[in-house]
């Protein structure tokens, strides 16, 4: 009993400490939401949104009916590929000109009598602009070479019904975003910064000014000190998460599933790196050494942990690397939640995690010391 | 019950002996000062009594207890400001001393507390914002929380100005008369004589003085001395030609000469006159504890409570300055 009231003695302490300084309570809560908007801003919709291509249609018939005019339905057949989005050039702009002053590389010309060609069996050219070097440029050909293949057999068989065709199937993975990815990343972002950050400062610098002696002095114990700490980053992690989420649904449509999956990863989560903090703290003689030793253990983890990006686009060493980065687990055990659904993954996951969490609690507790020999 | 009881306390650094076979008791309801310069050992003795360090050797008992194996019941008995105070930036003097209440598990009423320490003005200033005469009050406002039987302060006017040092020892001398046992470390001789009933002075690890200012200065001082305002040349021709024992203080051209007899003053204005050279004011003095102190630390003190190289330039006539 007197060590629950102590410590809820000492969380509100400490947390009115922290909505008092402007900086952490920044850093803590509006630092990850304002990530989530400027990457969410960055990515918006690159993965679903068709190439913009500009096509300058050169065919003006005359057509003697609308089915006559291939050219024009040439175009309504890329343009429902979905994959691309015609934006038409009047026939009076040079092509090359017109692309160079939209900064475009991507563009198409019908060229004139293209249709009566089609029809009478003559060759025909579709002229293909395209930077090789772009990834939009291979979309556009690959899209413009289907859309071809299907008007030449077309001729040779009118009317034929396709022998291949595709039949589309919506899985759940099919419809992720880079936002879907996002925020799970930026959570598991803010699991690791806020509280490992805050410990490896606070740990270090209450050893300097003698802090720890002082309270060493009071009926304290420095498991209940270390508890209030975690129990304030557990608290100020849930609230980052609601905010996140939040935003990432509101403004960018994030597909997210909210389970109550999510929630052994909001309490080991800040559990771990709050621990982890207080390791870097402790074994580190002094603020500088261990601001220093905090950043190593720190920022790799912030990249290499699928935080911003999928690790699944790394390398394979850097992916290798992923593996024994503890945020790691956090991150895909977040993403098998929210993204996939896939609860067998999760809990392999929060195994991991919980038993990396153990490990480095019990060495922050064992090796944390409030007086000297 | 004697209060603070140590014998043959051993304190090692590495090679460093910081505390080297100390002894003395503190009496309930005694001020007591550990003076000394920096790096005497007066914070590891003291931390040690607080149960903050790990002793090498010896006994300690402070209030019954053995201070590093029962320091959890002890710190309940105790307050203490530890050197240069300091505490959670974002917390005012008045929501300290709540939460120190709620640790110890006590009622307070903190503005008597407040008033007790003169912090009533800024009781609402949070820690960073106030001066370090007022943290250093903080300080001394949680350590009555627990409303202790003993308090030990580490230095705790250290770095302040002369104002607030006086509000401190007043608050200090206030406690004194509630009947609170005080063991104070101080590098301030003035504060030591203005608030300690008894002094240690250490130096190296060692207690090299003990007691009252008068015992101290009574067992360790040379008497009355005789003060020639005057040249070196004249302190060594006194010196050649006397048997007195004398120094020279070369920052105040003042030759002083230790009085075995009274007829020992005759004996040194005599080979003054006869020297036929100029001197001026002449003066008979005795020690005080400043005179015993440096004598026994071998040194001044400065403000920093570093040593300052043999007091003020005080040399033997024709010696080489020592050390």
């Amino acid at each position: 009993m007197g060590s629950g009231k102590r410590i809820l003695s000492d969380f509100k302490v400490f947390s009115r400490g922290y909505l008092r300084n402007r900086f952490g309570l920044f850093f803590g809560l509006i630092f990850p939401v304002i990530l989530i908007l400027i990457f969410g801003a960055i990515f918006a919709g690159s993965g679903t949104s068709a190439v913009n291509v500009y096509v300058q249609n050169q065919d003006a018939g005359p057509f003697a009916s609308p089915q006559l005019n291939i050219a024009q339905q040439f175009l309504t057949a890329l343009n429902s590929s979905g994959t691309a989005k015609i934006t038409l050039v009047p026939d009076s702009e040079n092509f090359s000109s017109y692309l160079a002053s939209h900064s475009a590389s991507d563009g198409i010309i019908i060229p004139e009598n293209f249709s009566a060609n089609y029809l009478a069996g003559n060759g025909v050219n579709v002229i293909v602009y395209g930077n090789p070097a772009s990834s939009t440029s291979s979309i556009v050909s690959g899209t413009v070479n289907g859309v071809i293949n299907y008007f030449n057999l077309n001729y040779y068989k009118q009317n034929a019904t396709p022998i291949i065709s595709i039949k589309q199937t919506t899985v759940n993975t099919q419809q992720t975003k880079y936002i879907d990815f996002l925020v799970p990343g930026l959570i598991g972002f803010a699991i690791l910064v806020s509280p490992m950050f805050s410990l490896v400062n606070i740990s270090s610098d209450y050893k300097k000014t003698k802090l720890f002696k002082q309270l060493s002095l009071t009926p304290l114990t420095k498991m209940e000190w270390l508890a209030s700490k975690i129990l304030w980053y557990i608290v100020l992690t849930i609230i980052s998460f609601v905010l996140m989420v939040t935003v990432g649904i509101l403004v960018y449509g994030a597909h997210i599933t909210l389970t109550p999956w999510l929630i052994p990863f909001l309490l080991i989560g800040p559990t771990l790196f709050a621990s982890l903090g207080m390791l870097v703290g402790t074994v580190t003689k002094n603020p500088e050494t261990a601001g220093v030793i905090g950043n190593i253990v720190t920022f790799p983890m912030m990249f290499l942990s699928g935080t911003f990006f999928p690790i699944s686009i790394m390398p394979q060493y850097l992916q290798t690397i992923a593996h024994v980065l503890p945020l790691f687990y956090i991150i895909e055990g977040l993403n098998n939640v929210m993204v996939y659904a896939n609860y067998a993954g999760a809990i392999i996951d929060l195994a991991v995690v919980g038993a990396i969490t153990v490990v480095i609690f019990v060495a922050a507790v064992k090796l944390f010391k409030w007086r000297e020999d | 019950m004697i209060p603070i009881e140590v014998s043959g306390l051993k304190k090692c650094y590495g090679s460093l002996k910081a505390v080297d076979d100390i002894s003395f008791v503190v009496n309930k309801g005694e001020v007591f000062g550990l003076l000394g310069p920096n790096g005497a050992g007066k914070t590891t003795t003291i931390e040690i009594l607080e149960g903050l360090r790990a002793k090498d050797g010896g006994d300690v008992k402070v209030l019954d207890l053995n201070p590093w194996k029962n320091g959890y019941e002890l710190h309940k008995k105790i307050g203490v400001i530890p050197q240069e105070f300091a505490f959670l930036e974002k917390i005012t003097p008045r929501e300290a001393i709540l939460y120190y209440a709620d640790l110890f598990d006590v009622k307070v009423n903190p503005d008597e507390i407040l008033k007790e320490v003169l912090l009533e003005e800024s009781a609402k200033t949070n820690f960073d914002s106030l001066s370090g005469g007022q943290k250093q009050k903080t300080g001394l406002a949680l350590s009555l929380v627990n409303t202790p039987e003993m308090l030990f302060l580490d230095e705790p006017t250290t770095g302040l100005d002369p104002n607030a040092r006086r509000a401190i020892w007043e608050v200090i001398r206030g406690l004194k008369t509630k009947g609170k046992t005080i063991i104070l470390t101080t590098h301030y001789l003035d504060e030591a004589q203005q608030l300690a009933d008894r002094v240690a002075i250490m130096d190296h690890g060692h207690i090299v003085a003990m007691g009252t200012s008068d015992e101290i200065i009574a067992q360790h001082g040379s008497g009355e001395r005789l003060e020639i305002h005057g040249t070196e040349e004249l302190a060594h021709y006194i010196k050649t030609n006397t048997e007195l024992h004398i120094e020279f203080y070369r920052q105040r051209s003042v030759i002083s000469i230790a009085l075995k007899k009274k007829g020992d003053a005759l004996s040194a204005l005599e080979a003054a006159e006869q020297s036929k050279m100029d001197y001026g004011e002449i003066k008979t003095r005795r020690d005080s504890l400043d005179d015993v102190f440096i004598k026994l630390v071998s040194g001044k003190v400065d403000e920093h409570g570093e040593i300052v190289e043999n007091g003020e330039d005080k040399s033997k006539p024709n010696d080489k300055k020592r050390r």
